[in-house]
């Protein structure tokens, strides 16, 4: 336990850190000004829920070959912790958006579709709390998640297939795109410190959904009993 | 600086969504605790 506080401790400030980074080192993006720091928690964020969902898409289809419960664990960790990701995404995107478009949101290809993944791991959550019966609850929840992971790639792809109000990508993006090297520190400082975050919090989610497990089954013999 | 607050808040969201989440977990994880703690004594009681 105060393992894992002092894990989250020097976490926390380290994502303090490499927004201070953010704001101090790299320079300030001409066209925008300084809002377009949002950028490096708004990706960053983007990406870790993607490796989030990623996990979950792994564990989902091991679960249905192999039916181990750990993966059905792994599974709801990897859900849950990259709902977070989203969750912020949606937030900070809107946030970045209102100055630079005059508008909070709109129903382009991008966002819609991201808010479309969020509603769905949101659905991932709710059917597994509707499910008592725990290898049914595991299966049908596997399922569920990944058809749920068909949105991932149609949210990265979204913007290169149709025409958006999001900017085109600067990361990855081909010919023609590309970071200032001190704007390219600072985000994968950035996306280091999140990755490290996401992995603590899967690992934290994973060991909960391990010892609830232990409980169903305490559970359960106490009413053989 | 322009802008300066939006840029500030969007951070403050971040980091207490994630802070908050992290809370969550810990004390989801200390009530199973003390269910499991609980159990265990009533199955030894039975037994």
């Amino acid at each position: 336990m105060v393992k894992s506080i002092i894990k989250a401790v020097i976490l926390f400030a380290l994502i303090a850190a490499t927004a201070y980074i953010a704001f101090n080192y790299a320079p300030i993006e001409k066209s925008m000004g300084v809002i377009q720091k949002i950028f490096y928690i708004h990706i960053a964020c983007a990406f870790s829920a993607f490796v989030a969902f990623g996990t979950c898409f792994y564990a989902n289809v091991r679960y249905v070959f192999t039916r181990q419960a750990k993966a059905d664990w792994l599974g709801v960790a990897a859900a849950e912790v990259g709902l977070m990701f989203i969750l912020v995404v949606l937030i900070t995107g809107p946030i970045w958006a209102h100055p630079v478009w005059g508008i909070w949101w709109t129903w382009d290809a991008r966002l819609t579709l991201t808010f479309v993944l969020g509603l769905l791991y949101v659905s991932y959550l709710l059917l597994r709390s509707m499910i008592e019966e725990p290898d049914k609850r595991a299966l049908f929840s596997a399922l569920f998640g990944i058809f749920a992971f068909l949105d991932v790639p149609l949210v990265y792809f979204s913007i290169r297939w149709w025409r958006t109000q999001h900017p085109q990508p600067v990361i990855l993006g081909g010919a023609g795109s590309g970071l200032e090297p001190r704007m390219r520190v600072a985000y994968l400082l950035m996306w280091g410190a999140l990755t490290g975050l996401l992995i603590l919090l899967m690992n934290a989610r994973y060991k909960l959904e391990a010892l609830r497990a232990s409980v169903e089954e305490l559970r359960r013999e106490a009413e053989v009993q | 600086m322009k802008n300066l607050d939006s840029v500030l808040a969007a951070y403050l969201a971040g980091w207490a969504i994630f802070f908050l989440y992290y809370v969550s977990v810990a004390r989801r994880m200390s009530n199973l605790r003390d269910e499991v703690e609980r159990l265990k004594g009533l199955l030894s009681k039975r037994k």
